[in-house]
């Protein structure tokens, strides 16, 4: 019975871009009113060169050791454009477009030249193949399941812990750094978890939806709950309910006018920016009514 | 001299229109990133960059096939409405410019996947002639593009000249500029438009994902070894068209290597040099 539900395709693909979408959201509540919502640019790029590095030294295109080697690039490229940064000789916003273009551009070139036949290609790593993660698949209690959805939902899971013991942390580095150190929260080391969870999830995704939809995920939902949310819990609810809603719309919609799947789910995410782009207090219908 | 091998490389037309192509908009994506640069506007070229997928697309739905001038007019105008709606989204309370902009890099590029995906399935659209701006393809770049590419670069680098001092007072001392009397906001708009350029210009050798990393970089290296806004421009045109053409003609030797990254790593081992080495640390106001 359970086994009937992930042989079927559809199930599985809806599954991936709801555990997907779930992970970005909540990842990404934290990142956007932190005001570091690009870094999710910045560490789903950088991955890409983790990627490339730890298939050629292992041969492993897949599995923990891939999630901890590309992981670990993810973190690398935001350590990197700090240290760049606080060297004084480029800006903040020059050392990002600096650090992370090269890492991505070195990771294509290496997947370009030693991983013509391997599954990691770099047309794979850009856009994803969501329509096809059903077909890697790995035994797990007995169930043959694909290894997206169970990575993703690992991740899912390791996320939800670390925002549930942490959010009170979290919220306070976000909004106060200098009393939430006072009050000895550590802020720095709460920062570097969110950037290390985020790189995990950057990796877990990138098979299902590539390296730039991963940021539409991660940022769009999050600025939507953002403008319709005052409070950060239901920001959270209004971010998760915009990504998992887009996941189930956009798969249907992508079937019935045969678009591509992982786009057409990216893209309505923004779709709820419309109304609120026009109506709320500022926009542009809102202060011709109010 | 030249072994009769390389001589054969050097005089072949097609290559001699990539190297050309690749010359003329690495130098002007070069000099316009000087002030993308100086102005902090590195994240806005990523996102114009991304955002610039479906007007590709939209260019060669309308024109019914591979027309470079519908291409890119395309790509101005989605990119530019990306940067317009990022400074709507910016000025909603608790919304920080950066996650306005991250919105419309992603947005812009799922919007131009799904219409890519659209085209593919349109009977007898080469739809490999689209997947060459994701990444860039030097050997795309043909003899009728140069004329396009070229006008471009004169009339884009025929600006900044025009209007230099008044582009550096902007840049270096807008309120300065604004006392005396100089209208701030249009010569801003200017430069933001003058960045769009730059960056639709070098899409189909560069491709979108990358694109921005041509005109940071080279400003980057650039800034590190001049002492003037002009000594900047220079150099980091001749980084970027030196960055463009060794990256092109590379990409284009060995098969399977993608032109775009090839040009980005370059030019970034060209700005990690003059960061490791250069000595100044900045360019100011001249005479300030």
């Amino acid at each position: 019975m359970i086994q009937a539900l992930f042989d079927d395709v559809a199930f599985t693909i809806l599954l991936t871009g709801v555990l997907t979408a779930a992970s970005a959201a909540l990842l990404g509540t934290f990142l956007v009113v932190r005001g570091q919502a690009m870094l999710s640019d910045a560490i789903s790029h950088g991955v890409v060169f983790g990627v490339a590095v730890t298939f050629l030294l292992s041969g492993v295109a897949a599995g923990p050791l891939q999630l901890l080697g590309a992981g670990a690039a993810g973190l690398l490229t935001v350590l990197l454009t700090e240290w760049l940064a606080a060297s004084g000789k480029v800006k903040r916003d020059a050392a990002t477009g600096l650090v992370f273009p090269a890492l991505f551009a070195a990771g294509i070139l290496l997947l370009n030249l030693f991983a013509r036949d391997a599954h990691v290609d770099a047309h794979t790593v850009l856009l994803g193949e969501i329509g096809f993660v059903w077909l890697d698949r790995v035994t797990l209690l007995g169930l043959s399941l694909p290894r997206a959805v169970v990575v993703l939902g690992a991740v899912l899971l390791l996320n939800v812990v670390y925002v549930t013991l942490f959010h009170k942390q979290l919220t306070a580095a976000a909004f106060d750094p200098v009393m939430a150190r006072l009050q000895g929260l550590r802020p720095r080391r709460m920062t570097l978890g969110l950037l290390a969870l985020t790189s995990l999830t950057a990796v877990a995704a990138l098979d299902a939806v590539g390296v730039v939809l991963f940021v539409a995920f991660t940022i769009t939902p999050a600025v939507v709950g953002r403008l319709a949310a005052r409070r950060l819990p239901s920001m959270l609810g209004v971010a998760l309910a915009v990504g998992v809603g887009a996941a189930l719309v956009g798969y249907p919609l992508a079937v019935r006018f045969d678009l591509s799947i992982g786009g057409s789910m990216a893209l309505l995410t923004a779709v709820p920016l419309v109304p609120l782009l026009l109506l709320g207090p500022s926009g542009a219908l809102g202060r011709r009514l109010g | 001299m030249p072994s009769e091998p390389l001589r054969q490389l050097l005089l072949d037309p097609t290559v001699v229109t990539v190297a050309l192509g690749a010359l003329l908009l690495g130098a002007t994506a070069g000099a316009l990133g000087t002030f993308a640069v100086l102005r902090r506007q590195s994240l806005l070229g990523d996102t114009m960059s991304h955002a610039a997928l479906p007007g590709v697309v939209l260019g060669y739905l309308l024109a019914q096939g591979r027309s470079l001038p519908a291409m890119l007019a395309g790509a101005l105008v989605t990119g530019l409405a990306a940067a317009l709606l990022a400074q709507l989204l910016a000025r909603r309370r608790g919304v920080k410019h950066e996650a306005a902009l991250g919105t419309w890099l992603g947005t812009g590029f799922a919007l131009g996947v799904v219409l890519l995906s659209l085209v593919q399935h349109q009977p007898g659209a080469g739809s490999a002639g689209l997947e060459q701006f994701l990444f860039g393809q030097a050997a795309a770049t043909l003899r009728s593009d140069l004329l396009l590419i070229g006008a471009i670069a004169l009339l884009s680098l025929g600006l900044v000249a025009l209007l230099f001092h008044r582009f550096e007072l902007v840049t270096f001392d807008p309120r300065f500029a604004r006392a005396g009397g100089v209208a701030v906001r249009v010569y801003e708009t200017l430069l933001t438009l003058l960045l769009a350029v730059a960056i639709v210009v070098g899409l189909q050798l560069v491709g979108v994902v990358l694109m921005s990393a041509l005109v940071v970089a080279p400003a980057v290296a650039a800034r590190q070894l001049a002492g003037s806004l002009g000594a900047m421009l220079w150099l980091s045109a001749a980084v970027g068209a030196f960055s463009a053409l060794v990256g092109a003609l590379a990409s284009a030797a060995v098969p399977g290597l993608s032109t775009g990254p090839t040009v980005v790593l370059v030019a970034t081992a060209c700005a990690a040099l003059a960061l490791a080495f250069g000595r100044r640390r900045g360019v100011r106001l001249e005479g300030a």
